[in-house]
């Protein structure tokens, strides 16, 4: 069985988190053998850009030390072989130019998400 | 030919991300496959004759299959005698036929 | 039975907070008077649902004690989708997200839940005649 998971909602308690939960629980079920792909639409597109830096949060005296590295993640996703796709009207819409994205995400537009549903078993939108 | 059930549970009025939903429905139906559009929640509330929801207005006239929870209308005070034309009033459980039946189901 | 089907629910909204919690629960309670085998994984803030702590309240805007509001509990919808599941002929299987439980505290859940993880959701995803996620905003 092959899953798309659609991430949308983004920065929704990355930083309590230390993680963006569905791009983790993507990493945790690959490790756990499932055969997944990713879609990044929305506001997550953003999750694709280079450079993002949630380090330095404070509370008191307390630090937080492993703050939400999310374009790692994106990578390590591409590396484990799971295919992430972005769209591209909302990287357009958003002002994300080409350059700035984590090499390997795969750009995607509306008029291919037919076709690109078509090649999974289920569509999983977060 | 595949079933793709959509639930959209978000309104136009707070979401404008239902635009992508109601698109969605319309290029699925496009590439060839069979379309149900399922409102739900807040997703109901374009379902009232004469809401300003002119991209939902499209949908309704397009020929896709759009349904509307009848506990989620009823909670909204829409009864089946003000709703717009091309959505149908219908009880949950055909989200779980369509389940039950395969289909690729995304909430939305 | 030859119409029985499996089916696997993924939530994430804890109580209160959302009517996609009403809806998941209404989903769950079909299929489950269907007699199906119903799998509910709950992730993030879902974990919370079957929470033994909850406590019912009366309710003095409307002048109601604590019996009269009969509040609505999500841990007693749980515990009474696993009772009619049991009645049916089907089954209810409640995993909770281990890491989202201990993040939250909230270990105490009702009999008949237990502690799982992400791969739980793809094995029983994977065994199931279909799935549908039903994501958190």
């Amino acid at each position: 069985m092959k899953v798309l998971n659609i991430v949308e909602s983004a920065y929704r308690a990355t930083t309590e988190e230390q993680d963006e939960t569905i791009v983790w629980l993507t990493h945790a079920m690959k490790g756990a053998g499932a055969d997944l792909g990713v879609l990044l639409r929305g506001n997550a597109v953003n999750y694709a850009v280079r450079g993002q830096d949630a380090s330095g949060l404070a509370f008191g005296g307390w630090r937080q030390t492993q703050p939400p590295q999310l374009a790692r993640d994106i990578a390590g996703l591409i590396e484990k072989g799971v295919a992430v796709h972005a769209l591209e009207e909302d990287l357009t819409a958003h002002g994300v130019q080409p350059d700035e994205l984590v090499p390997g995400v795969e750009r995607v537009t509306r008029d291919a998400l037919a076709g690109l549903f078509a090649a999974y078993d289920q569509i999983w939108h977060w | 030919m595949t079933h793709y059930l959509l639930i959209e549970s978000r309104d136009p009025f707070e979401s404008a991300d239902v635009a992508f939903c109601y698109d969605l429905a319309g290029r699925l139906a496009a590439a060839g496959n069979e379309v149900t559009l399922f409102l739900v929640q807040n997703g109901v509330l374009p379902a009232r004759a004469g809401a300003q929801t002119p991209a939902f207005e499209a949908l309704a006239h397009s020929g896709i299959e759009i349904l509307a929870d009848d506990f989620s209308l009823r909670e909204r005070g829409i009864a089946a005698d003000r709703m717009r034309p091309g959505v149908k009033p219908s009880p949950l459980d055909r989200v779980i036929d369509c389940l039950a039946a395969g289909c690729k189901a995304i909430w939305h | 039975m030859a119409d029985r089907k499996t089916l696997t629910f993924a939530l994430m909204d804890a109580p209160y907070e959302s009517a996609r919690t009403t809806t998941a629960l209404r989903l769950i309670d079909i299929a489950v008077r269907r007699g199906y085998a119903v799998n509910a994984f709950a992730y993030e803030g879902a974990v919370l649902l079957p929470f033994n702590q909850q406590q019912p309240h009366a309710n003095a805007v409307h002048g109601r004690n604590v019996e009269e509001e009969n509040h609505l509990l999500t841990k007693d919808v749980v515990a009474a989708l696993f009772a009619e599941a049991a009645r049916r002929g089907g089954a209810l299987n409640w995993v909770n997200c281990g890491l989202c439980v201990d993040e939250r505290g909230a270990g105490a859940a009702i009999d008949g839940v237990r502690r799982g993880s992400p791969a739980d959701l793809w094995k029983m995803a994977e065994a199931s005649d279909n799935t549908l996620v039903i994501g958190t905003r």
